[in-house]
């Protein structure tokens, strides 16, 4: 059977659809989500993805209602036990709110919305989302957002650093202010991974900068089909 | 009917760009003086029946895990009488009174 990553799309989200095409051109199958889904078992999903975009109009803070959606207690549950989740930019803030992942993301430094190709360096190859890159492994893929910057309090900065929960940092220079150049984390058990960079824009030569995200994909996948 | 008011700061020790940029317009606008901003949130909630001991509880509930995220932000409690005086609610672990959670 082929191994099932969900796809939760909220009103709001952006790029629900490059992610299910990210996960297809990986060699998954693609199950789409939808926010008001309180059954996660029905839909057989291995792994979820929460995508890109605007959930709910980033009232409130960006992904602070999303986490309210029904669908997001199974999917915290489920994370809980080892599901891999992958949060990408706005769904990265919502992992943050739920606290499945520390933290928090806010208004970018400069206070402009940046969007380019950014140069990563992968420092975490452990992680359900990672495994097919090297740990010191440099990345291009894009980054769009308005409130990427990353901060926590210091001493929990210094617990990520410390149990290596950091696996990606920004590089060619901070683009949104996040604290110690940190572009994406990951919860202690490894299942959870959160970014503000997209590597579902990077899948394919037509339409990326490189096929450089494609990784995610594939190391979940063969994560998935190894358990 | 009462009315209670939870307003929203970002602790102290995180970066308020938006608060900075309002405080860099002023001089262009003719205000001087102004040496910082912060820039917060203000709801006010229109509360049905009495505003007692367990509504402000509720109400602290809420502000705590949904109009705040206590992670970067404080917040305090207000009640707005019929007359309009206000009362301040005990501070809660969060409460901008108490200043920078670490």
């Amino acid at each position: 059977m082929t191994t099932r990553i969900g796809v939760v799309t909220f009103p709001g989200s952006l790029d629900d659809s490059d992610a299910r095409r990210a996960i297809r051109i990986a060699g998954g199958e693609a199950v789409a989500l939808w926010h008001r889904d309180k059954d996660l078992r029905k839909q057989q999903v291995d792994a979820v993805v929460l995508p890109g975009g605007f959930s709910y109009g980033d009232y409130l803070r960006c992904g602070a209602i999303a986490r309210f959606s029904p669908i997001m207690e199974p999917v915290v549950e489920q994370a809980k036990a080892g599901m891999p989740v992958l949060g990408i930019c706005n769904g990265f803030q919502v992992l943050c709110e739920t606290h499945l992942l520390p933290g928090a993301l806010t208004r970018n430094d400069h206070l402009h919305f940046i969007c380019r190709d950014q140069r990563l360096r992968v420092e975490n190859d452990t992680t359900a989302w990672t495994s097919d890159y090297e740990r010191g492994q440099e990345i291009v893929v894009p980054l769009k957002n308005g409130e990427g910057g990353y901060v926590a309090d210091e001493r929990t900065l210094d617990e990520l650093e410390g149990e290596g929960r950091v696996v990606f940092r920004y590089l060619d220079g901070n683009p949104n202010g996040s604290r110690r150049d940190i572009a994406g984390i990951t919860n202690e058990a490894g299942n959870v991974v959160g970014l503000m960079p997209h590597p579902e824009h990077a899948v394919e030569a037509l339409t990326g900068p490189t096929t450089d995200g494609l990784g995610f994909f594939t190391s979940a996948l063969k994560k998935l089909v190894a358990s | 009917m009462a009315r209670v008011v939870v307003d929203v700061m970002l602790k102290p020790e995180i970066l308020d760009p938006q608060g900075q940029a309002v405080q860099r317009a002023l001089p262009r606008l003719g205000f001087e003086g102004i040496s910082d901003v912060r820039q917060g949130k203000r709801f006010e909630l229109e509360v049905e029946g009495p505003v007692d001991g367990d509504a402000l509880a509720r109400i602290h509930e809420l502000a705590e895990t949904f109009l705040a995220n206590t992670v970067i932000e404080n917040f305090t409690v207000r009640v707005q009488d019929a007359d309009g005086s206000e009362r301040p609610v005990e501070a809660g672990p969060h409460a901008a009174s108490e200043g920078a959670v670490a």
